[in-house]
């Protein structure tokens, strides 16, 4: 159609033509943090001369300080799984409160099938039910927590979906309710001593291990498959979703139900890690995933970040977390200081958008 | 039924509560045959187009396409019909690309075993993306950039391009260019002209008389919620269409009617 005159350029299909990737600028905020840690750790006077990614005093064969790398990636696993599924609610527009209690509640019930029967030759002493739910094969836990996550993640939805309350209000009562199922589930007291089994599914790195695979087995799902980009599409124009044919409350109960699993195995695995699990665990833990997402670029208007994003958020929330440790900083503006950079990357996200529009 | 009407409706009625948005359209549209509908706002337009797309659910009547009666149960079915809709308020997806927007809903696929986690073709998309647009004449800089930075008529563009895409039975043009400068205007008008080349039916709802006259073969004009005129261009003029819209005039056939 050559004689149509009012084109704007060409048809083309460029690959090089692709705009600057925005994980890029938060790896590259990533690298400027570790910098910033490493030039404060030569010049404050207390310091000493460490070094904050170095292996200065030659501990360990490579040139890196491998613990502090190690306890930076093991403090941002477990969050990190929650994040994974947080950030699939947010990029639909939804939010997900409800992750930090269930990750307690899933702890309690999950942990109640993964007991030990003797402790030391002795009963186990935290055991809550007979001997009929103890030394189970470890996928009894797993599959009891990832069913009931599954449950809390369905009930979310269809309130969200189906009876459109907001994902606000929807999962700050599941918020509430979970952490009530926790204090419940065993009369506020902490079940304890799981098989050897159950306990090496969180030992060591493992949670890490996790943690990563299910970033590559997400990041691949968002990307490459039909769920994926529906989630992206609702985020982006809901109404256009659905005149497109997509069926959208569907879709919706799906995306909170895997959020909700995802946070449920998280829980799963911090009973594992712990050895135990306590009605309180998991305090703030869905405000830091929400925040590793947030830092990670995933827009609270829905649409747009990406797994990489956040799986790059939890890694600067590591590495500031640490960071502040490292410098000695005080737990309280630890806080704040956290607080005041989850503000400045929903500022420069908006900023981002305002710009683009 | 004859064998060249591609659409064709009987007492079409929506009422919204008691609201009675469009009453009794018996509307038809043969092949190759572009058709204007005009009338004011609140006229039943829209709402004639929602029925007949299935983004709603008709009170009564009766809807043939291609000679079958068809009861659609969301735009998707009438999608897979072959009616191919642009609507006034864009249905696209922002954060996505082309090829994402004009297959959203029905990607190409493979491993479609996963279900719902089913692997998205994006080779298979962005071909027939191309192709599509090369049949409409439509230029886009670059089919990867999303949606949100393309201007109003390049956005027009790539709506309406769904349609070459997929070889639509029926195109379904709703106030395509309201929102759109004069040079954007053009290109759409010229899209619309390289399907009526191509002999493909269309349905353009319009304010637009210029535009109107330039573009289609037949004009029905709605006047609250009924019908009350089927104009041939060649057997009228912009006034005259303008006296049916008013309600100074009557279509002889629909006398009664309103």
């Amino acid at each position: 159609m050559s004689d149509t005159s009012h084109g704007t350029g060409g048809l083309t299909f460029d690959k090089t033509k692709r705009t600057w990737p925005n994980e890029m600028n938060i790896l590259l905020a990533l690298i400027i943090i570790v910098v910033i840690f490493e030039i404060l750790g030569q010049i404050l006077p207390y310091m000493n001369d460490q070094s904050f990614l170095f292996d200065t005093r030659d501990r360990f064969d490579s040139i890196f300080n491998e613990a502090r790398l190690q306890i930076i990636i093991l403090q941002v696993a477990i969050i990190g799984i929650i994040a994974l599924g947080v950030t699939q609610v947010i990029i639909t527009a939804g939010i997900d409160l409800s992750s930090g209690p269930l990750v307690a509640a899933t702890a309690m019930i999950a942990m109640s099938f993964g007991q030990t029967e003797l402790v030391n030759g002795f009963p186990n002493p935290k055991a809550l039910f007979g001997t009929w739910a103890m030394d189970l094969p470890v996928v009894v836990p797993i599959v009891v927590g990832l069913s009931f996550g599954a449950f809390i993640g369905a009930i979310n939805g269809t309130f969200i979906a189906f009876l459109r309350i907001p994902p606000f209000i929807a999962t700050l009562g599941m918020f509430l309710i979970c952490r009530g199922i926790a204090l419940w589930w065993s009369g506020g007291n902490p079940v304890s001593f799981p098989t050897e089994s159950y306990k090496y599914i969180g030992s060591g790195m493992m949670p890490v291990v996790w943690f990563l695979s299910l970033a590559v087995i997400f990041h691949l799902i968002m990307r490459y498959t039909v769920y994926g980009k529906h989630t992206y599409a609702i985020g982006s124009n809901e109404e256009a979703a659905r005149m497109s044919g997509i069926n959208v409350k569907r879709h919706k109960v799906m995306v909170y139900m895997i959020a909700s699993m995802l946070a449920a195995f998280a829980g799963v695995i911090l009973a594992a890690k712990s050895e135990t699990a306590q009605a309180g665990m998991g305090e703030f833990y869905e405000l830091f995933a929400i925040a590793m997402a947030v830092i990670g670029g995933i827009s609270l208007q829905g649409g747009r970040g990406s797994i990489i994003g956040t799986v790059l958020g939890a890694m600067v929330l590591g590495v500031i977390r640490s960071g502040f440790t490292y410098i000695k900083l005080d737990g309280s503006y630890q806080l704040m200081a956290m607080g005041s950079i989850i503000i400045a990357a929903i500022i420069l996200d908006q900023y981002r958008q305002r710009n683009k529009a | 039924m004859s064998e060249d009407i591609v659409l064709k409706t009987e007492e079409l009625t929506k009422h919204y509560g008691g609201v009675h948005a469009l009453v009794g359209a018996n509307f038809e549209i043969k092949k190759g045959e572009h058709i204007a509908i005009m009338g004011d706002n609140g006229a039943g337009k829209s709402t004639f187009v929602r029925q007949i797309t299935g983004v709603e659910q008709r009170t009564s009547g009766k809807v043939w396409l291609y000679g079958e009666e068809v009861n659609f149960a969301g735009p998707l079915d009438a999608r897979e019909a072959g009616i191919e809709t642009v609507f006034q308020t864009l249905a696209l997806a922002d954060d996505l690309d082309v090829p994402d927007n004009l297959f959203l809903g029905r990607e190409m696929t493979y491993a479609n075993w996963l279900g719902p986690f089913r692997l998205l073709d994006y080779k298979g998309m962005r071909e027939a993306t191309m192709a599509g647009l090369e049949k409409t004449g439509v230029k886009i800089p670059n089919i990867r950039n999303s949606i949100r930075n393309m201007s109003g008529g390049q956005r027009q563009c790539v709506a309406i391009a769904r349609t070459a895409t997929f070889h639509s039975r029926l195109t379904i043009m709703d106030e395509p260019t309201a929102a759109l400068g004069v040079q954007e205007t053009a290109q759409v008008e010229n899209i619309i002209r390289t399907l009526k080349d191509a002999g493909e039916p269309l349905i353009l709802v319009s304010h637009n008389m210029r535009q109107v006259m330039e573009l289609v073969d037949r004009i029905v004009v709605f006047r609250r919620g009924r019908m009350v005129a089927n104009l041939r261009k060649e057997d009228t003029d912009g006034q005259d269409v303008v006296a049916y819209i008013t309600g100074a005039k009557t279509g002889a056939e629909f006398e009664g009617a309103a």
